[in-house]
């Protein structure tokens, strides 16, 4: 596995907005690895139109079936596949209210973008759940605000939620963020952060409150301890460096008060 | 499973190409590391070399490496404007020739700068002396910069009556792998000495990259170019005039990076995820079953499609 290994070191390198290009390199470079290099390498989102309710739904390893991906919309498969795997019934009524649902907390947070939830049943009696948001935040897409020039948000959660116990489920949430951002002026020139963390949680929630909110607290909590890692930890290291590089005292000193 | 592979079987030169794209791709002062990850997954050393040979130097002169040279006569500069034939980069301060082994990243010999690969008396008074401000500029405010002062046209001149070009190259890095952080910050400064307007146009480009990759990867790129001009002088009173400029706008620049870090958290970062919902409060979650019965929440807040 050194070979997966030095993949994933060169993952940890490369600008996080070329990740794409990077894991298609991978790929034709390491072909007997592609399923490894295709879990453990999350990449930016697609998206497709649900060509029967006209909404947008995401594009992840978890709704692929051969060519085809299905709308958590219509349960379909776009392009139509015949015999595509669709989840249980019981499954999909859980999988569509989680849909309807996510997508007003993405609303609320997100003032835009996309959401699809996808889950299945897994081996051990319990489910693994699926969620995902992309939004577009640049001023040509859903930046409210137009301070970006460029600005992506990708978040994957992957929920694996275990059987049910005398009172308590076990929930195993993985969450990955990419983003990107770029503000271009004049006077500052182009600007531009790039990156991508993953974390996990895991809890042992009572279901008298109902998987779906379980599931959505762990990822409300986790979205939130993301974007504040993001902004504080790492894009707060990267200004550590510049003022490493170049220590601001000049600027400092032409704003202090005269004493 | 074999058939497959045989399929999307690569070419050497496509296998070459990709190599190359990783290696040029590679964040401040990290090559050595991706070059290490790169010749493993490849698993061919002939392919490997072609790839490192055609990409270091690419790499090395784009991020205006610095070499110590191999006499401990001070530090060389890799970069276009210095470079006199294959890997080998003059030095102006000290008039000699580095040796570069590009792909060790070691200057392996130092030789003296032969007559015709200098400029003349006349340009060198004007290089010398920006020479010696920018280098008190750089000593005072980057505790790791290096700087070079080439001319890049016109070396030949003898005397006034025509134009000439200078080029400052500032180039400051910080390696700290243990810390899992690099960055490099780099100006070129291209400054052209026209002689029949009696003015100097000066042209900036600086470049500023941060990686901290501990548990994730996070990369800054910042890029600004901006212009400026002052009155063609004695070489002492241009060397003034002009570190002044730098110094001006590279102060600003700096305080335009500060800037966009703290417009981050409160502006720019919000246009792709809040801090808090529309509605100040977290997710009401508990509240979920009445959402879908009702399912006339989104329209209540004004939100519906």
């Amino acid at each position: 596995m050194k070979e997966m290994e030095a993949a994933m070191g060169l993952m940890r390198r490369i600008p996080p907005k070329h990740t794409e290009t990077a894991l298609s390199a991978l790929l034709s470079l390491m072909p007997n690895h592609s399923s490894d290099l295709l879990s453990q390498v999350d990449q930016p989102l697609q998206v497709l139109c649900d060509v029967d309710c006209g909404k947008e739904f995401i594009l992840c390893e978890y709704n692929r079936d051969a060519d085809s991906y299905r709308s958590p919309w219509s349960n379909k498969y776009h392009p139509p596949l015949e015999d595509g795997s669709v989840p249980s019934s019981k499954m999909r009524k859980l999988e569509s209210e989680a849909n309807e649902i996510f997508a007003i907390y993405r609303d609320q947070y997100y003032e835009g973008g996309s959401s699809s939830v996808y889950m299945w049943e897994d081996e051990n009696e319990g489910f693994v759940a699926c969620f995902l948001i992309k939004k577009d935040g640049s001023k040509t897409g859903q930046g409210r605000r137009g301070y970006l020039e460029e600005g992506a948000w990708d978040a994957i959660h992957v929920i694996e939620v275990g059987p049910e116990e005398e009172e308590n489920t076990s929930y195993r949430l993985t969450s990955t963020v990419m983003l990107t951002l770029t503000t271009n002026n004049e006077a500052s020139g182009t600007f531009s952060l790039s990156g991508s963390i993953r974390r996990q949680m895991n809890m042992k929630l009572s279901f008298a409150d109902g998987h779906l909110c379980n599931m959505g607290r762990m990822i409300e909590e986790m979205e939130g301890k993301l974007r504040n890692s993001l902004d504080q930890v790492y894009f707060g290291k990267t200004r550590e460096m510049v003022c490493t590089l170049r220590p601001p005292s000049e600027v400092a000193q032409m704003r202090m008060p005269e004493s | 499973m074999a058939e497959e592979e045989e399929e999307s079987e690569l070419s050497d030169k496509q296998k070459v190409e990709i190599a190359k794209w990783f290696l040029l791709n590679s964040p401040p002062g990290e090559i050595q590391y991706v070059a290490k990850d790169v010749k493993l997954i490849l698993n061919d050393d002939g392919l490997f070399n072609e790839a490192a040979s055609e990409a270091f130097p690419l790499y090395n002169k784009s991020h205006f490496i610095v070499l110590p040279m191999s006499d401990r006569s001070g530090d060389v500069l890799v970069t276009s404007f210095g470079e006199l034939e294959d890997n080998a980069y003059l030095d102006p301060r000290t008039a000699q020739v580095a040796i570069v082994d590009h792909v060790k990243q070691v200057c392996t010999g130092v030789r003296p700068a032969q007559d015709e690969e200098l400029a003349t008396a006349y340009i060198e008074e004007f290089r010398f002396s920006l020479d010696a401000e920018i280098l008190k500029y750089v000593e005072d405010v980057y505790p790791k910069g290096v700087c070079s002062v080439y001319c890049v046209n016109g070396k030949d001149t003898e005397g006034p009556g025509s134009d000439f070009e200078l080029a400052v190259v500032i180039s400051a890095a910080r390696h700290s792998p243990q810390n899992f952080c690099n960055g490099s910050w780099c100006s070129v400064w291209n400054i052209v000495f026209k002689d029949e307007q009696q003015t100097v146009e000066v042209k900036g480009k600086l470049q500023v990259a941060a990686h901290y990759f501990e548990e994730g990867n996070v990369q800054l790129d910042a890029k600004h170019e901006c212009k400026d001009a002052t009155l063609f002088q004695a070489p002492e009173d241009c060397a003034l005039a002009l570190s002044s400029i730098i110094r001006h706008h590279e102060t600003e620049y700096l305080g335009s990076l500060e800037a966009s870090y703290l417009n981050l958290p409160d502006s720019t970062f919000k246009d792709l995820r809040r801090k808090l919902p529309v509605t100040r409060t977290l997710f009401p979650w508990h509240n979920t079953l009445q959402f879908s019965l009702t399912r006339d929440i989104s329209k209540e807040l004004g939100i519906g499609k």
